[in-house]
């Protein structure tokens, strides 16, 4: 990428870069790597994410130290984090906002996508790692959320493994792999404790990696959704691209302070966010005799939950979960237009799109709801509009997205 | 910075699905209130942890709770603690048990009664409040005498019955249509009448639950208070910090033309 970088400083600095290219490093990442000047604030949010996952990587190392996994101990442990652990109140409250912030920051960072083509050629393999780390977030979280070993973990653990059930012939095998008993229990528990604390972390690592080497491969897009490479001045560099440090760091430094506030008021002040972040019926032990009035996922997963639900048969249910989950790695093919942006697409595109964002916040408020008659039959209402949008975004987005776009990036200095 | 209409009316959605899902609350029934408690208020909580040492500890334990805690965030001091508090045997340093041995409950009662350290985490605060203030005369309950509108067919007798008295459940008959379009009758609660009166008024007997249930509120999270005290701290840290960065950022942004 950058160019060779001649390695400036005294004796120590030489010595060192001789043997670890740590000035290389940090121009082809930071100082050498141009990104677009025109980003808006729809731009923090994957930093925000990495800020998140570091935050939950401490917590965690931290929450680990007090918590035992196993049937008979982990209530106990947690409670004895909350009381007995000095800030153990706050390392819990921490991770476990965390994990609804990571949630709330990886769906910010794909609205970004969406409304901006971010998944288009040449990104078509980042949005797809990107895809791998949100399928991997979810899996990291499920079970993170059964560790406290409350009634929800146990009730939320029991639907959601049985979703694999319906797989044809496999499936009651498959649960039972799973499970690690005939029922979830103690051995569920410590399977999940193991792949939260090491297997899922490293994988995230390692997709986050991925994520970074892929963007930087590419470059970033932007709010026009035209590319800053086309347009190179004298000296070589993009015309409308900016040395990512100091500008953006200093930039997403702002928005780490306004998260991080925002953040800490949850944190301090409503940490069970009135029992979206952390239910109610998670804090009585898990009870395999007693089913909690309703179980709902946490708020995170309750889109694909409310069309789970909705459908009456098991299997298309399940069918049907699955493919909502997984036509998202399709975007970058299913988007035909020629224009990235949908600032310049048609009436058409933003609406198809605007009923997208409605639809999926309508389902995400329902899988909230209980299984009652009217919310149900909201849900499969809104089923058939869920995925209208990857139906008809092909043909929508082939037609009017096809119009003039600028030469330059739309940017006015403040 | 140029911000998109789309952008807007996404932002704007994400807020309304948030506000959605705390308007999850509605279809209170009449009777229930809201217990209105404080959990700031320290002679509350200290009026409640006597009241519930004195009528409640009997059979609920707090398992996850010292008294110590106790003595040392309500500011009570040890002695008052040891001479008001602790059980006769037990340390200060010691989880709240409770005194009935548990074989015992379940003969009388015919289950345990649950430990109530998480029980303002799990139910809530209004649940308990409504809980306490709900007994009724109901002869048709053979092992306890009342029942309540709460937890209908409760196994727990109304042990505040000398506090509060036993007050009486007026019902009227309602008429709705049936799944089936006939016409069906429902009992439905109208209001209480005061039936047998106890040591205490109406607003007296519903300022001792408060204290109660904001004491079991405090048992939840102990560290609630302290918890919001240091919030503000750090909030405000928070606030100067992006301040500051702010600034920063403006300054090196100037050369971005």
């Amino acid at each position: 990428m950058g160019a060779v970088v001649e390695s400036k400083g005294g004796a120590f600095r030489t010595w060192l870069n001789k043997r670890l290219p740590v000035d290389q490093f940090v121009a082809d990442q930071l100082t050498g790597y141009y990104a677009p000047k025109n980003f808006n604030i729809w731009y923090f949010f994957g930093s925000l994410a990495l800020l998140v996952f570091v935050m939950q990587i401490v917590t965690g190392i931290f929450v680990t130290m007090h918590y035992k996994p196993g049937e008979a101990t982990a209530f106990n442990s947690v409670e004895y984090l909350m009381r007995e652990v000095p800030y153990g109140w706050l390392l819990r409250y921490l991770h476990s906002t965390g994990a609804s912030a990571f949630f709330v920051v990886v769906y910010l960072h794909m609205t970004r996508a969406l409304l901006y083509g971010s998944y288009k050629a040449p990104r078509e393999l980042l949005w797809i790692i990107g895809m791998l780390i949100y399928f991997a977030l979810m899996a990291e979280a499920f079970m993170g959320y059964v560790l406290p070993w409350g009634n929800m973990s146990f009730w939320g653990a029991q639907v959601i493994i049985n979703i694999f059930n319906t797989i044809p012939g496999i499936g009651p095998d498959l649960v039972e792999w799973i499970r690690g008993d005939y029922a979830v229990a103690d051995s569920t528990l410590n399977r999940f404790f193991s792949l939260h604390v090491i297997a899922m972390p490293f994988l995230l690592a390692l997709l986050i990696m991925l994520h970074l080497v892929a963007l930087r491969q590419v470059g970033s897009g932007n709010p026009d959704g035209i590319e800053i490479k086309e347009k190179l001045g004298a000296d070589g560099k993009p015309l409308d691209g900016i040395p990512f440090h100091p500008y953006y760091t200093l930039k997403d430094i702002v928005g780490v302070g306004v998260f991080l506030t925002l953040f800490a008021i949850v944190v301090f002040f409503a940490p069970t966010f009135g029992g979206l972040f952390l239910e109610h019926p998670n804090f009585e032990p898990a009870n395999p005799m007693s089913t909690p009035d309703h179980i709902a996922p946490t708020w995170y997963f309750t889109p694909y939950y409310a069309i789970l639900r909705a459908i009456p048969d098991q299997r298309l249910g399940a069918l049907a979960f699955a493919c909502s989950v997984l036509a998202f790695v399709f975007l970058p093919w299913l988007d035909r237009a020629k224009n990235k942006s949908i600032r310049y697409r048609g009436m058409a595109s933003k609406l198809l799109l605007g009923m997208f964002f409605v639809v999926f916040l309508t389902l995400m408020w329902l899988g909230l709801q209980p299984a009652e008659p009217a919310y149900v039959l909201m849900a499969r209402i809104c089923i058939p509009l869920y995925f209208a949008f990857f139906i008809l975004l092909p043909f929508v987005s082939k037609a009017d997205g096809n119009g003039p776009v600028p030469d330059r990036v739309t940017y006015h200095a403040h | 910075m140029r911000t998109n209409k789309l952008s807007v009316v996404g932002a704007a959605a994400l807020l309304l699905g948030a506000g959605g899902a705390f308007a999850n609350e509605g279809g209170r029934a009449g009777w229930e209130r809201q217990a209105e408690n404080e959990v700031a208020d320290l002679p509350s909580l200290q009026r409640g942890a006597r009241n519930f040492m004195a009528y409640c500890s009997g059979c609920h334990s707090l398992k996850y709770m010292r008294y110590s805690r106790l003595g040392s965030d309500l500011k009570i001091s040890d002695a008052a603690l040891a001479q008001l508090l602790v059980r006769p045997g037990d340390k200060p340093t010691d989880y709240i048990k409770a005194s009935m041995p548990a074989s015992d409950a379940q003969d009388w009662f015919g289950k345990q009664p649950p430990d109530l350290s998480l029980v303002a985490r799990s139910r809530g605060p209004d649940w308990i409040f409504n809980f306490l203030t709900t007994f009724y005369a109901d002869p048709a309950s053979r092992q306890t005498g009342v029942n309540n509108l709460q937890l209908p067919g409760t196994a727990m007798p109304h042990i505040l019955a000398s506090v509060q008295g036993v007050q009486q459940a007026v019902w009227k008959d309602e008429e709705s249509k049936g799944q089936d379009g006939k016409p069906v009758t429902t009992k439905v609660f109208e209001k209480f009448e005061p039936g047998v009166t106890g040591s205490m008024t109406p607003e007296q007997y519903d300022e001792f639950a408060r204290d109660i249930v904001n004491f079991l509120q405090y048992v939840g999270d102990p560290a609630q208070l302290e918890r919001q005290g240091l919030g503000i701290w750090v909030v405000l840290f928070l606030l100067m910090f992006t301040g500051i960065a702010y600034m920063l950022k403006k300054e090196y942004w100037k050369d971005v033309r």
